[in-house]
């Protein structure tokens, strides 16, 4: 506050947005308790929290989708009774939400003016929100083509669309709801530039999220919850991401995996000349050649989408491909017509998929059942004719314990655990096979802090056992910090292999983007 | 989010839907100048008043479970069955080829291989949709409702120019052999000293679709397959990273609810027509649409909802035969808890829901 040029405006405006006690329960759960924040104009403000510790019912309240028991929103200094998004749009609310809300067979500017028409015949609207659009674009950078059609755009730009949206009807508070989840880094920095500029112009900004980094790059102020209360606000610049961590989780954390050097051993896994054609006919993967040992873990870094995924796939044995690969000197079928996901496993393969919520679990199965998803043919849990489900949910409560599965209860729907207990349950089910090779796609997307360490605990110590692992992983902090060897994919090859210890995220975030040494 | 307890899930809400249906229909009849109070004594006395009733109620409900079981069975896999109408013709027929060209000894041995032969040529003629969508992705709802019109007219060919007998003026096979009839619930219940009427339909093959139910059961809840299928149904996607084919889960799942709407005219071909008639299915199929979808796709809540539908058909037929309502005011109240049970769940579900969140708060 001692900064006079800035500070000084802030002080005698009324705060943008002001929450007074307010409360909100569900049944028994108290989702929000008592909560009381004040974001100044022109700032952009973080709340972070784990999963579950209630941000995202807070700013469903504050854009109208709930009603809260008590408390009181001030907008501008204003009371404002918020019961409906109509309302919250009225009073100058955008938000922009995790999954986005687009039509995607419109183009932009329909997805723009959708809701929001001017009256009865679109082409005046059209027209007059084409010239909106392109002043926008001007004002704020935030520049695409308004006859695109959204299916084509990338997701970043799908995700400007939506910022565009609530500009167009003119919010000067925008609310983004863990707004980089879905985003590449490079997209993601894009976005924080975007955000910059809006702040210059005036705009509030909220942005939810549980990545520090984030809050540490761009916020000004940040709130933390945690179990439904605001534990603290702070100015970003007198805080640290050790402090903001634990103030989330409530006790202290490990940032950074400490892990003994590694010991490698033989090599567990050659891939040759390794080639993948997707369905449309696109070659995913252009002959790749890698070795993985036992005792390392390999990290593969890279920006989505540039056939990670597809390599995960072809070893966990649901991608069919051409080339050779080899596990233990003994060549694996790549055809698809003589192995399949139970296959690989009975080999000693064990996936934990990139997606947890369409691939590692079935949202609408019980824990237990998801525990032995994949491993339903072993012999253990048949009885005859049967399945022995007696030995599958103890084989389950014991595996939900050991990883520490919270709430431990087998019976319960996947969907209702929270994205890190899930992500758990998950791990928990393929490490606890002890398999000769785990495959790791992003192991910790979408999980809270306490869960991150926790899993990637885990994954270092199934490597001291001598076990090989193979990590996908976008978050390049996460590559760097639990890999003992990293190749670098891009636009399906590998650009290079480095040691951690001998590189930087500079030099791998350029081999991500395709840039190599000779060329740089 | 606190949610429903159990028991209001499975019986409250369709008790509602169908209290709900109860009053519209009221109302219906009110419309047409006739007595509701009178019509629902009249559907209740005709349909469960007497054996006679009950053989009936019983005889179309033994339909309905067979139709309504091959339908959830489909339905765990996420594959919409509505093709029973045609798998239960082509079951017929396989129960008139057993029956008729093979000479059977003794009705317990007829009525075995009839099941196979119900069973093999209701799952055949699902196993082509089935292929074509696993394989060629050809939309199952549409090849399943296109089968029915080919069954039929396959059917029509068949007793019309192959199967009728010489001088028959009936499209429609010779009767069955002697040794073929399956005893009735009055035969069955007479040594336990039940007396249960001699005229109604009702026959053995409520007690195979009783069975069918808890094979269904224990298919669905405790096996393997089981298990895959309904993986599958939930997520093709996490399916296929488990290692579960999708093609075979496909075939398999359309197979077995093939045979089950096929094994339907066992009830009617050789407990009640004793011949295979054209239309001897009367849209059983179809109703087997609304049972599942009334009964959650679970075989408990099959046997009930069939049990409810045999009597409104029952109760039906009285109303129409006893007062000037027309036959077809029974397909509108059908209509009704259909709409009411399967189509507007979640009109019912809603409020009931934010009935019970009130409720639990105060308590919490």
């Amino acid at each position: 506050m001692d900064n006079a040029n800035t500070a000084g405006r802030q002080e005698t405006a009324a705060p943008a947005i002001e929450l007074r006690g307010i409360s909100k329960a569900f049944g028994p759960v108290q989702a929000n308790k008592d909560i009381s924040i004040r974001v100044m104009p022109g700032t952009i403000h973080g709340i972070i929290g784990e999963n579950g510790a209630g941000k995202s019912t807070l700013m469903s309240i504050l854009f109208g989708y709930y009603k809260a028991d008590a408390g009181e929103i001030f907008i501008s200094g204003q009371k404002t009774q918020i019961p409906d998004s109509q309302a919250a749009i009225a009073a100058g609310i955008g938000m922009v939400f995790q999954h986005f809300k687009l039509v995607q067979n419109f183009t932009v500017l329909e997805n723009v003016i959708l809701g929001a028409e001017d009256g009865a015949l679109l082409n005046t609207s059209l027209r007059n929100a084409r010239a909106t659009l392109r002043q926008l674009a001007q004002e704020y950078e935030l520049e695409v083509d308004p006859d695109a059609v959204i299916e084509d755009l990338s997701v970043g730009h799908q995700q400007r669309v939506e910022i565009l949206k609530a500009l167009y009807r003119q919010a000067e508070i925008l609310i983004l709801d863990e707004p980089t989840g879905v985003l590449t880094p490079s997209e993601a920095d894009q976005l924080f530039r975007i955000l910059r500029r809006l702040r210059e112009e005036g705009k509030t900004i909220i942005l939810i999220t549980h990545k520090l980094r984030e809050i540490m790059d761009i916020t000004d102020t940040v709130s933390v919850m945690r179990r439904g209360e605001m534990t603290a606000t702070v100015k970003t610049s007198e805080t640290n991401p050790q402090e903001l961590a634990e103030l989330m989780v409530g006790r202290k954390v490990l940032l950074r995996i400490e892990k003994a050097p590694a010991q490698p051993k033989d090599v567990v896994l050659e891939i040759e000349n390794l080639r993948v054609i997707d369905d449309a006919g696109v070659e995913r993967i252009k002959g790749i050649n890698l070795n993985l040992r036992a005792g390392e873990v390999l990290g593969i870094a890279g920006v989505a989408g540039n056939g990670q995924s597809e390599l995960l796939e072809v070893l966990g044995g649901y991608q069919p491909a051409s080339g050779k690969i080899t596990m233990n000197g003994q060549e694996i079928d790549l055809t698809g017509k003589k192995s399949d996901g139970q296959s690989r496993r009975a080999r000693g393969i064990a996936h934990v998929p990139e997606d947890r919520q369409s691939e590692g679990l079935i949202m609408d199965y019980t824990a237990w059942e998801n525990v032995v998803f994949g491993y339903h043919g072993d012999p253990r849990f048949q009885s005859g004719l049967f399945m022995n489900n007696a030995a599958i949910k103890e084989d389950a409560t014991g595996k939900m314990e050991r990883f520490d599965v919270r709430p431990p209860n087998p019976r319960l729907m996947a969907k209702n655990f929270s994205g890190g207990n899930q992500q758990k349950i998950v791990v928990a089910r393929e490490i606890e096979r002890d398999p000769d090779i785990l495959l790791v796609g992003q192991p910790t997307r979408g999980v809270d802090i306490g869960a991150i360490e926790f899993i990637h605990k885990q994954i270092i110590a199934l490597r001291d056992r001598g076990k090989a692992i193979l990590l996908v992983s976008v978050e390049l902090d996460e590559v760097l910090s639990l890999s003992d060897r990293i190749a670098v994919m891009f636009d399906g090859q590998i650009m290079g292999e480095r040691l951690p210890q001998n590189t930087d995220e500079r030099e791998v975030g350029l081999l991500m983007a395709g840039v190599t040494e000779e060329a740089s | 989010m606190q949610k429903m307890p159990v028991w209001a899930d499975v019986i409250l809400i369709p008790l509602v839907s169908l209290l709900l249906a109860a009053l519209l229909s009221a109302a219906v009849i009110v419309g047409i100048g006739e007595d509701p109070q009178a019509a629902l004594k009249l559907m209740i006395s005709g349909a469960l008043g007497s054996t006679y009733g009950w053989g009936y109620t019983l005889y179309y409900a033994t339909n309905f479970i067979f139709t309504g079981l091959a339908v959830s069975v489909a339905f765990h896999a996420k594959l919409f069955n509505i093709g029973g109408e045609g798998q239960a013709m082509l079951g017929g027929l396989g129960v008139a080829l057993v029956a008729l060209y093979i000479p059977w000894p003794h009705w317990s041995f007829a009525l075995i291989g009839c099941t196979i032969g119900a069973a093999l040529l209701g799952a055949a003629w699902a196993y082509i949709p089935a292929i074509l969508q696993a394989k060629r992705g050809s939309h199952i709802v549409i090849t399943t409702i296109m089968f029915n019109f080919i069954a039929f007219a396959l059917l029509n060919y068949l007793l019309v120019n192959v199967m009728r007998p010489a001088g028959s003026m009936d499209p429609a096979t010779a009767s069955f052999p002697e040794a073929t009839h399956l005893p009735t619930l009055h035969m069955l219940l007479e040594p336990l000293g039940i007396k249960f009427s001699k005229a109604a339909p009702a026959n053995v093959s409520l007690v195979f679709a009783l069975l069918a139910a808890v094979f269904v059961w224990l298919l669905i809840w405790r096996t393997r397959l089981g298990y895959e299928i309904r993986a599958f149904g939930h997520s093709e996607s996490a399916a296929r990273y488990a290692g579960i084919n999708p093609v075979r889960i496909t075939v398999i799942a359309m197979m077995v609810s093939g045979a089950l709407a096929g094994m339907m005219s066992l009830n009617t071909t050789m407990g009640e027509g004793e011949r295979l008639i054209l239309n001897s299915t009367e849209g059983a199929g179809f109703i087997g649409i609304a049972v599942a979808l009334m009964g959650r796709s679970h075989p408990v809540g099959v046997v009930v909802a069939s049990i409810l539908f045999g009597f409104l058909y029952q109760g039906g037929a009285e109303l129409a035969l006893w007062t000037s309502i027309p036959r077809d005011l029974i397909v509108v109240i059908q209509a009704l808890v259909i709409l009411f049970t399967g189509a507007l769940d979640n009109m019912v579900r809603m409020p009931l829901e934010r009935l019970f969140l009130m409720f639990g708060r105060k308590e919490g």
